[in-house]
């Protein structure tokens, strides 16, 4: 069903005040997942309110991580382990952390991009 | 306080038709904290875009789940058509209305078969499988599928209908409603089955908005969030939620009921009114470079899509996040306080898809 969408770009030192700020304005969360990047991995946020759909596009650079915003939405535990379980995004401080055994796989973080070449 | 035991229910367990393994941790038979575990069916679906492209990977997109396949394939072309800037016909608009609705009512109508065995009532399972029979065999003449479809396609659907199915959809709408009459009286009045759901597992208005949770979970806490009420098309059709405000196991099994005769009404009204015309257009070429989101209800509730086009025929990304997914935390966190008795209708009527919920 096709609906007003909108797609942001945000660092991740703004995603936990980001989701702070939308569930006080009433937003829902619709879902987390990550998408494959050379050197980094790229986490989409989708948030929804009256059909409106808003999505943040944060990219993680290998080795570092982005915190958790289970303290804010309890129910983003399942994504945020999700996330790591296959691209290896470390999420600090979640309120239930699987620690890497969320999915049972014989590859570790198989979605995971390669390292970024130096030129 | 009493002495705390750790009870591991499923992953092979009656009550689940697919593997899901939760620790009940239990005060006597109080369940006090319960940890769901899955990952026993990940398949990895959505990385097969690498090797097929957008067109090709419909037909993976439709096997993520067995039951809700034509939602998943209209989900996912209707992401790679906004990606596209593809507008499909209205004849098309009205015919996916009219399977996504059919399914709805065989869903539902598996589930209510499901809860009923749950319940004992062997009676009442074996009637609701027998209605659900008609409309797969209406899948089976108009698509040669009983369960995987095949109908949608990037650009509308595959197969017109012809005046004489849309009278033979239409008298099995009319023969559905009337067994439902009766069926759907037993789940409503009958005492066996209300002194078991009624009370049992509550979901408050205020954790269901919290908990993000979706479809007849979170409309039988009176929660509100159908992405059917956003759609023209549905509004057409005359759409309205169901909502039911007790938030036990009984209103989320009294929404299905309802929503199978709704269903049953919005086909009807989509036949009545199909529109003349096309029932696709061509879309050929490269998918461009950018995003598109798409979201679709499923008989459990809202499926999210999201599609990556990088300027080849391959996608970036193609994710399906399905409603299994966001009522997990639900199901938990109504667990939390029940009778470990009451722990399979609990999670019966959390209606879990664990293979869609894993891809």
């Amino acid at each position: 069903m096709t609906e007003e969408q909108i797609f942001e770009d945000l660092s991740p030192a703004d995603v936990y005040r980001t989701a702070e700020a939308l569930r006080a304005d009433g937003y829902r969360m619709v879902q987390i997942c990550g998408v494959t990047r050379e050197g980094s991995t790229e986490v989409l946020y989708s948030f929804d309110r009256d059909h409106r759909l808003v999505n943040y596009r944060v990219d993680v650079p290998f080795g570092t991580s982005v915190r958790s915003i289970t303290p804010v939405y309890w129910a983003a535990f399942v994504y945020e382990n999700e996330v790591h379980d296959l691209f290896g995004v470390e999420f600090e401080d979640s309120k239930l952390d699987y620690k890497g055994n969320f999915f049972r796989m014989s590859a570790k973080t198989p979605w995971k991009g390669p390292e970024k070449e130096v030129s | 306080m009493g002495k705390r035991t750790i009870v591991p229910f499923g992953p092979q367990h009656p009550a689940l038709p697919e593997p899901v393994h939760l620790d009940l941790e239990l005060e006597d038979e109080t369940v006090v904290r319960a940890v769901p575990s899955i990952g026993y069916v990940h398949r990895g679906l959505e990385k097969l875009t690498e090797s097929y492209d957008y067109e090709s990977m419909t037909y993976v997109m439709e096997r993520v789940c067995g039951i809700c396949s034509f939602g998943h394939g209209w989900g996912y072309t209707g992401a790679v058509e906004g990606l596209m800037g593809v507008n499909i016909p209205d004849r098309a608009e009205y015919l996916r209305i009219v399977f996504h609705e059919l399914s709805r009512v065989h869903s539902h109508l598996l589930w209510l078969g499901l809860l009923a065995d749950g319940l004992g009532f062997d009676s009442l399972f074996m009637h609701c499988w027998r209605i659900r029979e008609k409309v797969l065999d209406v899948f089976e003449a108009v698509t040669g599928g009983r369960v995987i479809l095949s109908y949608c396609k990037v650009g509308g659907v595959k197969k017109d209908l012809t005046p004489e199915m849309v009278q033979r959809i239409v008298s099995m709408c009319d023969d559905i409603e009337e067994d439902m009459r009766r069926t759907g009286y037993v789940f409503m009045k009958d005492s066996s089955v209300r002194n078991r759901l009624c009370g049992t597992g509550v979901l408050s208005k205020e954790d269901a908005v919290e908990l993000c949770c979706v479809g007849p979970v979170a409309r039988g806490s009176g929660v509100d969030n159908d992405v059917r009420s956003a759609s023209k098309w549905y509004r057409e059709v005359g759409f309205e939620p169901v909502l039911y405000d007790e938030g036990d196991c009984w209103s989320r099994c009294m929404v299905r009921v309802d929503e199978v005769v709704q269903s049953l009404n919005l086909v009807r009204t989509a036949l009545r009114n199909l529109p003349d015309g096309d029932i696709a257009v061509p879309v050929k070429g490269p998918a461009p470079v950018g995003d598109f989101a798409f979201r679709v209800e499923q008989p459990r509730g809202e499926a999210f899509y999201y599609v990556q086009g990088n300027g080849t025929k391959n996608l970036g990304r193609a994710r399906v996040r399905t409603p299994t997914n966001i009522n997990i935390p639900a199901m938990v966190r109504t667990l939390q306080g029940c009778n470990l008795q009451d722990v399979s209708m609990l999670v019966i009527t959390i209606d879990p898809c664990i293979s869609c919920t894993e891809r």
